[in-house]
């Protein structure tokens, strides 16, 4: 079993107007240094499944079902203060805007000598110095004399510094982070990403990076699931994603992705139509309304939800067109389109 | 003469000049005195302290418990203006004389306190001489001299120093040109005034004949002070006693205790029975709460004796048993409409007959308050409890008591007004039951033509400047008043006075007297000043009373009833007419 | 910081000067303006049976014949210096803050309120101590569980306790646990017992005034905490705290309630300070001798000085707790900077 393995992950919500299927049906495996990341717009489950896996809807309304292994551990099941211990110390997160993620009223170094004191049974001088420590490591200069900043006092890039220092201080051996260069301009958000593939090499955990942007994890994910409508659509290796996508929906996010050996001129190509409700999900193919290829499929994509199925080697796909069509209409119509650009 | 304060805080009414005669006073119910202090049964029955002592007792020891809804205006005997105060102060001090401890109109009666015998006057009642009983002390031990009488009384001249006090003995007596009192004129010789030929002697020299004198007496003024004690507008905090009790703790504004005064010597002293071991009284308590306390038991006595607010008055009546341990006294305090003959029409005697006739006396009841806590429908000026009060009705308001229109329109006719006329009727803005009166006059009045116009007036400036300055009234046509009088002490001298003699109406205002002018009245009132019998000098206050009514400058409403209620722990519960409330010098503890 | 605290209390004492100016102008130049007479204002000194000549003299010695602006120099160097006051005797100093003398009591004004601010501030104190636990811990509560039956019962009895006045609750109180009973918490006026004197006797007086007193705020506190919790705990940080794991208490009461404060201090800063001023209501259902029932006694009695020193001290407090409030400001929400 891999370090991390998630089996058919339900997250379903309550609500006055219906039941919220966020993630329906997820799953994915990951190994100890290694990084997937999970790609899709927003409301396509991808935070909601990140917040599972740390246990944060426990207690909540949520209905959680499937099954979620960490480390031999199964943790859907598992009480609520077991999974608390869990969190910060096996499993950490970076959250995406680090602005409102860290406490306004505490200083920097506060909160993270409280991360590492809950398990850490050790003096808050001791702890100081921990904090001191990962500040440095993250690269921020001065990290004695910041320690005592209060978050409003750093840049945007140095508080995600802070608060990656923030999530690593405990040795976590699962790191999610959920669009964690979201809120920071190009050049910051280039460092962020080296210092995460740095610190994930040293650290040798596992890495979930969630995010909208294709660009992100292109660089840093072994593997790379996308998401649509709380549903996977396409799972592999990042090699299969970038040079081989199957779903219509992961063209779609390749061709609206902004690359830089573009034109400025050039306009992106944006997918059409909005994300689903995830109240009254489409009937069939959850992304058949914006597909471009729907009637390709002779009418399945409105009334059957596809299957995930595999395509080659560890690449899934759930998409009703038949391989080689899925094929030809990327390496034809697509790709040279993309490249062409 | 002069003018008692308004007792309740709660009317906001204290500082005003204007007030007449208010305040927790002297009082009366129309019983006999039958009942003395001792021996009487007790009955818990409504109204039974108005003629009997409630629960009897002789039994010492205890701490009886008041509470003020307001506070003392001063608990220095120079600077006291209230009957509540006066009832009060004779725990801690003695004066020359005193009104008796006694039920009803015995309490009326003045007997020697520090003096061995009431005044002796001579020199046409112009000199009036006490001798002071020997081996009285102080608290810390000193005897007490005519000295110490007489500089009480010259530190009560100074008003800047004891504004709250009265001036009695300043307006009287015979005093040295120029005399501001002993702090501010020392070396003034003032023996034309007040003699004392040697310790035990005091003798008063009075600027014009006083028959009445003794009242003087009784004031708190003339309890001693020691001079090399005397703190000036300080000495409040700690009065040094000469009676039964003195302060133990004194917090002005808050509350003060009494305990037992070892100093005090009871073979000198047959007035007083200092049944409990002391007094515990709070100052500036919520009303509400005072009366809820009483009710429950908490507490002993409302001080300033002005009955029960409105809020327990329901409860009180409406329940027999609480009702039993109640007692409705009426005061001698008149509520009254002043008509004033300088307005015409009403400078037509038949005019001012119209409007007695016209007038509905129930209405006017309803107005003040009722049966039970507004008052007694008034026919007279002199109240029930003072000598010389008779019942007679001048002007018979017809069989309901609601006016006789007949009688009002033939008097109208005769003053050549058939149709009735217009004119003003004033009233203290501050205060709604006058308001309610003149409106029931207003009302009352119209159903004869007469039709009245309501003018309200600030309640500090209304005699100074508005209702008693005659010229302004004049002008402005102010035809009636709302009025009301309360005498210092049972005395037709002391009720009527400031309320019907001409002459001490000033053109400036600030007089309480707006409407009476008739020099006969005058003529009387010189008499009665004069006339040392007693029975003679009450014959001449009813005569007063009489001519005031035939002149028709008066129109008389109510006399003031109060509800109080007795306390469940105390003993010796009764109503002294002199003060007309609970007599505090009786009362023990069960 | 510096600069900024030197700068608040002088426009504090800015404030003040302002209000002691319209204090006097109330009760001195609107009655010259309304036809009061210098006379007519001495006649309050003097008393009721004073003669014309007296009341002249009086009005001469207190100077109400001088220019107002003379007359407004010497109150101010009465609170700034003090004056002196003859008590016939003798004439002694009434150091500074003089408020000059009571017309009732012939007392100087200063002197009462020093003896009655302990009371007001054991009852503003003791009160303020139960409707912050109260208020805020019914606050939290309701806000962790919006609609559920608790969060409905507390913001019910919340409603009812912004409500009810305070002679209402405080009469209830008093007929329920007092008139009458053997053990007859609170006693008529003058009950009050200084916390140095007997602690035990102090709390148990003071009980039901606070309690009565505490209701009333703490109602608005629930309000005010559950509004300000259910906003903080949707905030991004508190999902951050949970994802260090911490336990559930820490993060509602460290982070959450935290994140909350700002508007409680601010809100509790200026009741606080306004209470300090007296608690008009409580302090005379209760019968206490404080601040608040000064007030209301001095009013009834019309005794002006005594107003006016009840006026200024009163806003002296609110004037302090407003520049103690935005101090703090900047000590609870570290993103204010004071400069």
């Amino acid at each position: 079993m891999s370090f991390l393995e998630v089996k058919d992950l339900r997250i379903h919500f309550p609500t006055d107007d219906g039941l919220v299927k966020s993630v329906d049906g997820l799953s994915f495996s990951l190994e100890r240094g290694k990084t997937l990341g999970i790609v899709g717009e927003s409301g396509s489950g991808k935070s909601v499944t990140s917040l599972g896996i740390l246990g944060l809807h426990k207690g909540g309304r949520a209905r959680i079902s499937g099954e979620i292994w960490l480390d031999g551990e199964e943790l859907v099941g598992a009480s609520q203060e077991h999974v608390r211990t869990l969190r910060g110390k096996k499993m950490a997160m970076i959250f995406q805007d680090p602005l409102s993620a860290m406490h306004p009223f505490y200083t920097v170094g506060d909160q993270i000598i409280e991360a590492y004191r809950i398990h850490n049974d050790v003096s808050k001088k001791v702890a100081r110095k921990h904090a001191i420590d990962m500040l440095g490591r993250v690269g921020i200069p001065q990290p004695d004399r910041r320690v005592d900043s209060y978050p409003h006092e750093f840049s945007g890039g140095m508080r995600q510094r802070a608060m990656i220092a923030m999530a690593l201080c405990c040795d976590p051996e699962l790191l999610i982070a959920d669009e964690p260069t979201t809120a920071l301009d190009v050049t910051v958000q280039a460092q962020i990403l080296d210092l995460m593939r740095d610190l994930q090499r040293d650290f040798n955990a596992a890495l979930i990076i969630i995010t909208h942007d294709l660009g992100v994890v292109a660089e840093l994910s072994d593997d790379i699931l996308v998401m649509y409508g709380g549903k996977c659509v396409e799972y592999g290796a990042c090699e299969d994603i970038f040079e081989r996508p199957e779903h219509p929906y992961t063209w779609g996010l390749l061709g609206s992705m902004p690359r830089l050996d573009r034109e400025p001129t050039e306009r992106l190509m944006p997918i059409k139509g909005s994300p689903p409700s995830l109240i009254n999900v489409p009937s069939g193919c959850a992304f058949h309304p914006r597909c471009a290829f729907e009637e390709r499929t002779g009418g399945l994509s409105t009334t059957q939800v596809p299957e995930l199925l595999e395509t080659e080697g560890g690449h899934l796909v759930r998409c009703h067109l038949p391989r080689e069509r899925r094929r030809a209409i990327w390496e034809n119509e697509i790709k040279p389109n993309l490249e062409a650009s | 003469m002069h003018r008692r304060r308004l007792g309740v805080a709660a009317t906001g009414a204290v500082l005003a000049l204007a007030v007449a005669a208010c305040g927790g006073g002297s009082g009366s119910s129309t019983s006999s005195s039958g009942g003395s202090a001792a021996g009487s049964e007790s009955k818990s029955e409504f109204n039974a302290a108005l003629t009997q002592v409630v629960n009897p007792s002789d039994k010492k020891g205890g701490i009886l418990k008041l509470a003020n809804p307001g506070d003392w205006d001063s608990l220095d005997p120079a600077d006291t203006y209230y009957g509540y105060s006066w009832n009060f102060i004779r725990l801690y001090g003695r004066s020359l004389l005193m009104f008796k401890s006694a039920v009803g109109k015995e309490g009326n009666q003045l007997v020697p306190d520090l003096a061995e015998d009431l005044g002796t006057p001579s020199d046409d009642a112009k000199t009036w001489t006490y001798r002071i009983k020997k081996g009285i002390k102080f608290e810390d031990g000193t005897p007490v001299t005519s000295k110490d009488v007489k500089y009480a009384i010259e530190r009560s001249f100074d008003k800047e120093v004891f504004p709250d006090g009265y001036t009695y003995f300043n307006d009287f007596l015979d005093w040295p040109k120029g005399y501001k009192g002993p702090y501010k004129t020392p070396d003034i010789n003032t023996d034309s005034a007040i003699e004392t030929p040697d310790d035990h002697t005091i003798v008063f020299h009075l600027k014009q004949p006083l028959s009445n004198f003794d009242y003087f007496a009784q004031l708190p003024a003339t309890i001693p002070v020691p001079k090399d004690k005397d703190t000036g507008a300080k000495y409040k905090e700690h009065v040094i006693s000469t009676g039964p009790y003195k302060f133990e703790k004194n917090e002005i504004g808050k509350g003060f205790t009494l305990v037992r005064n070892d100093q005090w010597d009871p073979a000198t002293d047959p007035n007083r029975k200092a049944l409990p071991d002391g007094y515990e009284v709070s100052t500036n308590v919520n009303a509400d709460d005072v009366d809820n306390r009483i009710l429950s038991g908490d507490l002993d006595v409302e001080v300033t004796g002005v009955g029960v607010q409105s809020a327990a008055l329901g409860r009180v009546l409406s329940d027999p048993a609480v009702k039993a341990n109640a007692d409705n006294p009426v005061s001698t305090r008149l509520w009254y409409t002043s008509v004033n003959g300088n307005v015409p029409p009403l400078d037509n005697i038949e005019c001012r007959r119209a409007v007695q006739y016209a007038t509905d006396k129930v209405a006017l009841q309803n107005a003040w308050g009722g049966e039970v806590a507004g008052g007694q429908i008034a026919t007279s000026l002199l109240p029930p409890a003072i000598p010389g009060h008779e019942d007679f009705n001048l002007y018979p308001p017809g069989p309901d008591n609601k006016g006789d229109l007949e009688k009002a329109k033939q008097a109208l006719a005769a003053c050549g007004q058939p149709n009735g006329f217009e004119t003003n009727i004033a009233y203290r803005a501050e205060r709604p039951k006058e308001k309610a009166a003149a409106e029931a006059l207003q009302q009352a009045l119209g159903r004869v033509g007469i039709k009245l116009t309501l003018k309200p007036f600030p309640q500090a400036d209304y005699f100074g400047t508005y209702a008693g300055n005659p010229g302004y009234a004049k002008k402005n046509k102010l035809g009636l008043a709302m009025n009301g009088w309360q005498s210092d002490w049972p005395d037709g001298f002391g009720f009527l006075q400031q309320i019907v003699d001409s002459r001490v109406i000033r053109e400036a205002g600030g007089s309480s007297n707006i409407s009476v002018r008739d020099p006969e009245v005058d003529k009387l009132i010189d008499q009665a000043v004069r006339e040392t019998d007693t029975n003679a000098r009450n014959a001449l206050w009813t005569a007063i009373d009489k001519k005031v009514m035939e002149d028709a400058f008066i129109l008389p409403n109510v006399w003031t009833k109060t509800l109080l209620v007795r306390s469940k722990n105390a003993t010796n519960i009764f109503v002294n007419d002199a003060y007309g409330m609970y007599d505090y010098l009786g009362m023990g503890v069960k | 910081m510096g600069t900024y605290i030197i700068r608040r209390l002088i426009w504090a004492a800015v404030m003040l000067t302002i209000v002691s100016i319209i204090t006097f102008a109330i009760f001195f130049l609107v009655p010259r303006l309304a036809g009061a007479t210098p006379e007519s204002l001495a006649s309050r000194y003097v008393g009721r049976t004073a003669t014309a000549e007296q009341v002249k003299d009086a009005a001469e010695q207190l100077g109400f014949n001088d220019p107002l602006i003379v007359q407004y120099g010497r109150f101010a160097k009465g609170i700034v210096l003090g004056a002196d006051y003859n008590y016939g005797p003798s004439v002694e100093h009434c150091p500074a803050p003089c408020f000059g003398y009571s017309f009732l009591t012939r007392l100087p004004v200063w002197p009462d309120l020093l003896d009655r601010l302990p009371v007001t501030m054991s009852l503003a104190i003791g009160a303020a101590v139960i409707w912050l636990i109260a208020g805020v811990a019914t606050g939290v509560l309701s806000a962790l569980k919006p609609g559920s039956v608790f969060d409905r019962a507390a913001m019910g009895i919340a409603l009812a306790g912004v409500s009810l006045p305070i002679f209402f609750t405080g009469i209830v109180s008093l007929v329920v646990f007092s008139y009458g009973h053997p053990f007859r918490i609170t006693a008529p006026g003058g009950s009050f017992t200084p916390f140095s004197e007997n602690p035990a006797q102090w709390a148990y007086n003071l009980i039901l005034p606070w309690i009565t007193l505490a209701f009333l705020y703490a109602a608005g506190y629930a309000r005010l905490t559950r509004a300000g919790m259910l906003e903080t705990m949707n905030e991004d940080y508190i999902r951050t705290a949970r994802a260090k794991g911490l336990s559930e208490r820490v993060v509602v009461v460290k982070h959450g309630l935290r994140g909350a404060l700002t508007p409680i201090v601010t809100i509790f800063g200026l009741d606080f300070g306004l209470l300090l001023g007296g608690a008009v209501l409580t302090e005379s259902t209760y019968s206490l001798p404080g601040i608040g029932k000064y007030a209301i006694d001095a009013i009834t009695n019309q005794d002006l000085p005594k107003v006016m020193g009840v006026t200024l001290v009163a806003a002296f407090f609110v004037v302090l707790a407003n520049l103690i409030v935005d101090l703090l400001y900047a000590v609870v929400d570290p993103r204010v900077r004071l400069g």
